[in-house]
């Protein structure tokens, strides 16, 4: 059954759901921190080494990595919708929405991982399997490396994105939530959302590069 | 009725059809002969993207205001690493050229 009082330091649910909530932003903000510093370490090598950059960008998987955007991006307006489902006391949809939240970051995996299986043939494992084909040089295993921590690190986030999800959607379908008390949804939004965002700007670090010539 | 009122749709719809076509507008202007403004242009959907969800689906906007207060502290701290790290790669000449 769903608290319908709120702890002893709220003074209501309103209160206690808000202060989760700026719990969880607290926590992006060193999220952002984490991703900002990694991001950064890439801007300064990239600006280092910008051709070999383009180089070793141009050999990675656009159309894959657009698919998965897509999908991150869907994935945020059905985790959004189910907040909305559980605030109208929509406990069939809430569920389904969840579901679809956790199944399309289930594919987003899927894309990722067929994508890491053809990075491997071609041979841009740094360390383990790393071949310097047409122009490479040092820092394009740079390139490769930022790409397998960065979109690793990404994974791992929305993994526990979707263990979350998942047993949100379990609790849904208990009848754990009501218009009142729905504060772990709009929590683990805030949490999925975010890492939606962290893959725009891993989008824009790997995808665009050397498109328009190398 | 007038709870659906209160929750309403359309924001959402339209911020993902938006999210949707700024995506396209990445993968266009990564084929475009742009030179050094492609970062710029990256970067620049990338972090209108994040507004984007940061305002809509993150529900910045609206109560308790000081939730931009905590939204914004991780990206100023950001800046701070981002400023120091350009000053120290403006001011050293350490990097092989490749």
């Amino acid at each position: 059954m769903p608290p319908v009082e709120p702890g002893v330091q709220y003074a209501d649910l309103e209160q206690q759901s808000e202060t989760a909530q700026l719990g969880m932003w607290v926590f992006i903000a060193t999220e952002v921190l984490f991703f900002g510093a990694l991001i950064a370490t890439y801007v300064l090598y990239r600006a280092s080494y910008p051709a070999q950059f383009r180089i070793a960008g141009h050999d990675s998987l656009i159309l894959l990595g657009s698919i998965n955007q897509a999908i991150l991006v869907t994935s945020s307006l059905t985790m959004v919708l189910a907040i909305r489902a559980a605030r109208l006391a929509d406990r069939r949809a809430l569920v389904r929405l969840l579901l679809a939240t956790a199944a399309l970051g289930f594919a987003f995996i899927g894309v990722k991982g067929y994508e890491y299986a053809r990075d491997a043939a071609s041979h841009s494992v740094p360390v383990i399997d790393f071949v310097f084909k047409h122009g490479y040089r040092a820092p394009a295993e740079l390139f490769w490396t930022f790409y397998f921590i960065a979109t690793g690190i990404h994974a791992v986030h929305l993994s526990i994105g979707i263990v979350l999800v998942l047993i949100l959607a379990a609790r849904a379908a208990r009848g754990a939530f009501t218009p009142l008390y729905h504060a772990p949804l709009e929590v683990v939004g805030l949490y999925w959302s975010f890492v939606d965002c962290v893959w725009f700007f891993l989008f824009a670090c790997i995808y665009p590069l050397g498109r328009a010539g190398i | 009725m007038s709870s659906r009122r209160r929750e309403p749709l359309g924001p959402y719809v339209i911020a993902w059809i938006v999210l949707l076509v700024l995506l396209g507008l990445s993968i266009v202007g990564a084929y475009q002969p742009l030179g050094a403004w492609h970062a710029l242009l990256s970067f620049g959907i990338a972090a209108t993207q994040t507004a984007i969800v940061f305002i809509v689906f993150m529900k910045l906007r609206g109560r308790p205001h000081l939730k931009w207060l905590f939204a914004a502290a991780g990206f100023f701290w950001l800046l701070f690493l981002f400023s120091l790290s350009a000053i120290d790669y403006a001011t050293r000449n350490g990097f092989p050229t490749h």
